[in-house]
């Protein structure tokens, strides 16, 4: 019977076109669609803040280097992972990651619990050579950080074009992204203050290579990875709750 | 092969290149400062090359009414080029790659474009997208107006399909080197490489529905089934994994509408799949048409490959959470992925073993014919990389094998052992069939290809099965006083000698893939010089019916 069945639809373009599609549809639909609904599947986490027009810029250069492809930012619920990098990562945590950049291959550790973890000589000193640092490291050089200005202008596109797509960036932040970028790496300069004023007091306001006067990719970069699981505290709280 | 088109063809060829232009120059000059501008001069100057070539052949005469008995094969010849030429290079970039990871040092020291960050995904689009996608294309014309017995409707749109997806292919692997990226992996080209990617594809199921349409065999033939799946859901998946919002529309830049778990699970939903019907559906496609026809026998068993068709085309949409084992995403989605990755294997071997089922009483010819041999040991590796996969999607494996060279390892056993394999087999059949040849030019290069191939690929899976392990087990193993006994870069180090081995590994099969262009070059120099020979083991447009179906 069902080979006779089969017989007809084999006879029928279109209707071979739509079996496949709908066919192919229920699974996406039924695992994807009720994550945008349903309430547990991000937490809450009253704390959490967004990243600076410095941090996302710095979070752009990571995309684009591909450091996604050898480090992950996803530690999962297994004992080892979580003696060895920190508290597990929640979803709340890459709530504002458009893309997330949870990763798929250790090639080098996990970075999800990174930020405080370095001083930010240590990062740039490794960014320039990590084998200067690390001899065994497998990890290439990104001397050009150090060399690149930082495009900025544009920050305040970018903080619209995040807000578009959801992240509740306000009207003053989106204004000030320019200034905010100068600002945060040069703490000495007039427009530091700005910046811990709309992201809160805790912000990184540093010169992050070392050179407050010219702000590079290298500035970003370190800005962003110093705040890397640092948005909020939740993940720390949930653990510390866990083991009560 | 511009003569061969109509001019009214070569008209609307000059008027989509053109408008392509037109795009190209806007990109240039809205993109300025930008990443997009270079790949605005990239679609300038690509479309302004293939308009002067189409521009001097564009007062030929018109040609002959007689075509329309022939089946259009022109784009399939040139696809298959274009598939072996991005097989090179993006397997060259793959040896780059790993010998990155063995020898870090080994590049021009501080150029951006040069680092591994960048070329990794050159290497993955270049080999999945440029080798696997092209010839995908080119089988998919042939097997399609073969097994439907009909020309294609038209001959235009079969070279805007081809070219504009080698655009999309050129785009992405430029994109990368100087930093335009979406970081989604298997979907990395941004928004307007997508878009582009979105009317090719329209354009290629246009085509295809419109032959189908034309078809003289009452039946759609079961490569076709799995062409279509390939077609249709990859569209499905592109568009929306690809959802996202630029920053202007002078910026290459864009930002994902998904973000978080959301994303991750859409992104792998996406990716899983891109696996299932880029590199498995199309690919079976390809096994369903030229393994019997090689094999001279018919398919084992009709109700083997309907089982085997809607079981994939249904389970793999549900198992993309096996990507994703105890990490954020809720529970309940990740058994789900798991128990269909596990059910998958069912229809997964369904296939396999009708593919090695149809050998028997050729075995013969397996032992004599590399061509065959080659989508012989393709079905195993199929089959092997289905059962492997279906045991990493179960929890406790997956908590060893996930972030490990493991995963590496089972990509590479699928993606060489049976994504190359079948795609070379095929083409070994293929080459003669097109340049009307009686046979390659060379079967002794065949069998050195076979030997290099499987040696490589073996090599290369082994050396990723125990690096992956032993570094899965290293950062598990805790000492007697309860702490992790190894650090990473403890794990890092024992990871060396497998690096070098994969290298070598894929060196091996890298040489085998230039020992297929040189074969196919004489091939097709042979051809040229004995333009008299007759058309061997192809089929007719019409008549002789009953040959014309394999395994019917
Ligand atoms: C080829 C793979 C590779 C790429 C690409 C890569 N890394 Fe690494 N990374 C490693 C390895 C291996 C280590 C461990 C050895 C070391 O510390 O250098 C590491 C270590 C690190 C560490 C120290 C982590 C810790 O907890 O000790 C940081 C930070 C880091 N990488 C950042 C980056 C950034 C930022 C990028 C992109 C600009 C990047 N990596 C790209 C392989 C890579
Ligand atoms: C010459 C042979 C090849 C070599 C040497 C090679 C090498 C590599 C290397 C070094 C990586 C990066 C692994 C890592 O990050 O740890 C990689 C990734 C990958 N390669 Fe290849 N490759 C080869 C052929 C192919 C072919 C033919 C395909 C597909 C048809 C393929 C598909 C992939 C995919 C999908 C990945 C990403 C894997 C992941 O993210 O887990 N490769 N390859
Ligand atoms: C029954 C069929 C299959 C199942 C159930 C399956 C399952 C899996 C699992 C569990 C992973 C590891 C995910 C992780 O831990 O991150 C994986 C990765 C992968 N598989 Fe398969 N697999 C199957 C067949 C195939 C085939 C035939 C190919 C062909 C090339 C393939 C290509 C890949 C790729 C490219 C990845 C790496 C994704 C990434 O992390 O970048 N799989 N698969």
């Amino acid at each position: 019977m069902k080979e006779f069945f089969h017989r007809k639809i084999e006879r029928n373009a279109i209707g071979f076109v739509l079996a496949i599609v709908g066919v192919a549809s229920i699974g996406g639909l039924v695992e994807i669609a009720p994550l945008f609904t349903i309430h547990e599947t991000v937490e809450e986490a009253p704390d959490m803040r967004l990243y600076t027009p410095l941090e996302l810029a710095g979070r752009n250069i990571y995309i684009r280097e591909g450091c996604y492809a050898c480090h992950s930012q996803m530690i999962r619920t297994l004992r080892d992972e979580v003696e060895r990098y920190g508290p597990y990562s929640l979803a709340v945590e890459s709530k504002y990651d458009h893309p997330m950049l949870w990763g798929s291959k250790r090639t080098g550790p996990d970075l999800a619990r990174l930020g405080g973890k370095y001083s930010d000589a240590w990062h740039v000193a490794h960014l320039m050579n990590p084998r200067d640092v690390v001899p065994e490291s497998v990890m290439p050089r990104y001397g050009w950080l150090k060399r690149n200005a930082l495009r900025i202008d544009d920050l305040g596109e970018h903080l619209a074009a995040q807000r578009d797509v959801g992240v509740p960036y306000t009207d003053a932040m989106i204004e000030n992204a320019v200034a905010d970028a100068r600002g945060q790496a040069n703490p000495d300069g007039p427009e530091a203050g700005g910046v811990a004023e709309r992201y809160g007091e805790a912000t990184n306001v540093r010169a992050f290579d070392g050179n407050p006067g010219t702000l590079t990719e290298m500035d970003a970069l370190v800005a962003y990875l110093q705040i890397v699981g640092q948005l909020t505290q939740a993940a720390h709280q949930e653990t510390a709750a866990k083991e009560e | 092969m511009v003569t061969g088109l109509t001019v009214s063809e070569r008209h609307m060829a000059l008027f989509v290149l053109g408008a392509l232009a037109l795009a190209g120059l806007a990109m240039a000059v809205g993109g300025r400062g930008d990443p997009l501008a270079v790949h605005g001069y990239i679609v300038l100057a690509f479309s302004l090359g293939l308009g002067f070539v189409v521009l001097s052949a564009l007062f030929a005469p018109e040609p002959p009414e007689s075509r329309l008995s022939e089946y259009y094969d022109d784009p399939t010849r040139v696809g298959i080029i274009l598939s072996l030429a991005w097989a090179v290079a993006g397997m060259f970039v793959g040896v780059w790659v790993a010998a990155l990871l063995a020898w870090p040092e080994l590049t021009f020291v501080d150029s951006a474009w040069a680092s591994f960050g960048r070329l990794r995904p050159v290497h993955t689009s270049g080999v999945i997208f440029g080798f696997g996608g092209n010839a995908l294309i080119a089988t998919s014309f042939h097997v399609l107006q073969r097994t439907s017995r009909a020309r294609l409707p038209d001959q235009f749109s079969p070279w805007f399909v081809l070219i504009g997806y080698n655009l999309f292919c050129l785009i992405a692997a430029s994109g990368y080197l100087i930093g335009v990226t979406q970081s989604k992996e298997y979907a990395e080209p941004e928004w307007y490489a997508d878009i582009w990617l979105v009317i090719v594809w329209v354009a290629y199921f246009v085509l295809y529905i419109r032959t189908l349409q034309r078809r003289k065999e009452p039946h759609i033939y079961v490569a076709n089934w799995y062409y279509m799946a390939f077609i249709l859901v990859v569209a499905v998946l592109h568009i929306v994994n690809n959802l996202a919002v630029p920053v202007t529309f002078g910026h290459a830049k864009s930002y994902s509408l998904f973000s978080g778990v959301q994303d991750a699970m859409t992104q792998w939903w996406y990716g899983h799949n891109a696996v299932a019907f880029f590199l498995t559906s199309g690919f079976l496609g390809m096994m369903y048409y030229y393994l019997p026809k090689r094999a001279g026998r018919p398919i084992f068993s009709y109700r083997l490959s309907i089982i085997s068709f809607w079981g994939i085309t249904f389970m793999y949409m549900w198992a993309g959470a096996h990507h994703l084992h105890y990490t954020a995403l809720p529970q309940w989605v990740q058994t789900l992925g798991m128990t269909f990755s596990l059910v998958l294997l069912v229809p997964s071997w369904a296939s396999a073993g009708n593919a090695l089922a149809t050998l028997n009483g050729a075995w013969h010819k397996v032992r004599d014919d590399a061509t065959l041999r080659f989508m012989m040991v393709a079905a195993v590796f199929y089959g092997l990389s289905t059962f492997e996969g279906s045991f990493m999607a179960i929890r406790a494996v997956n908590s060893l094998s996930h972030y490990t060279d493991w995963t590496v390892g089972h990509v590479h056993a699928g993606a060489l052992g049976w994504v190359a394999m079948i795609t070379f087999g095929s083409l070994y059949a293929l080459v003669p069939w097109m340049w009307k040849t009686e046979r390659m030019y060379s079967p002794r290069l065949i069998e050195l290809h076979f030997w290099l191939a499987l040696a490589g690929t073996v090599v290369y899976v082994f050396a990723m099965w125990n690096s992956g392990i032993i570094q899965g087990l290293m950062w598990r193993t805790y000492n007697d006083s309860g702490t992790l006994a190894y650090s990473f870069i403890d794990s890092l180090v024992a990871m060396h000698p497998y690096y070098i081995a994969r290298a070598f590994g894929g060196l091996l099969f890298l040489t085998g893939a230039v020992v297929c262009c040189v074969n196919v070059a004489m091939t097709i120099r042979m051809a040229r010089h004995a333009r008299k020979a007759e058309a061997g083991g192809d089929v007719p447009l019409y008549g002789q019916a009953g040959a014309a179906q394999a395994g019917e």
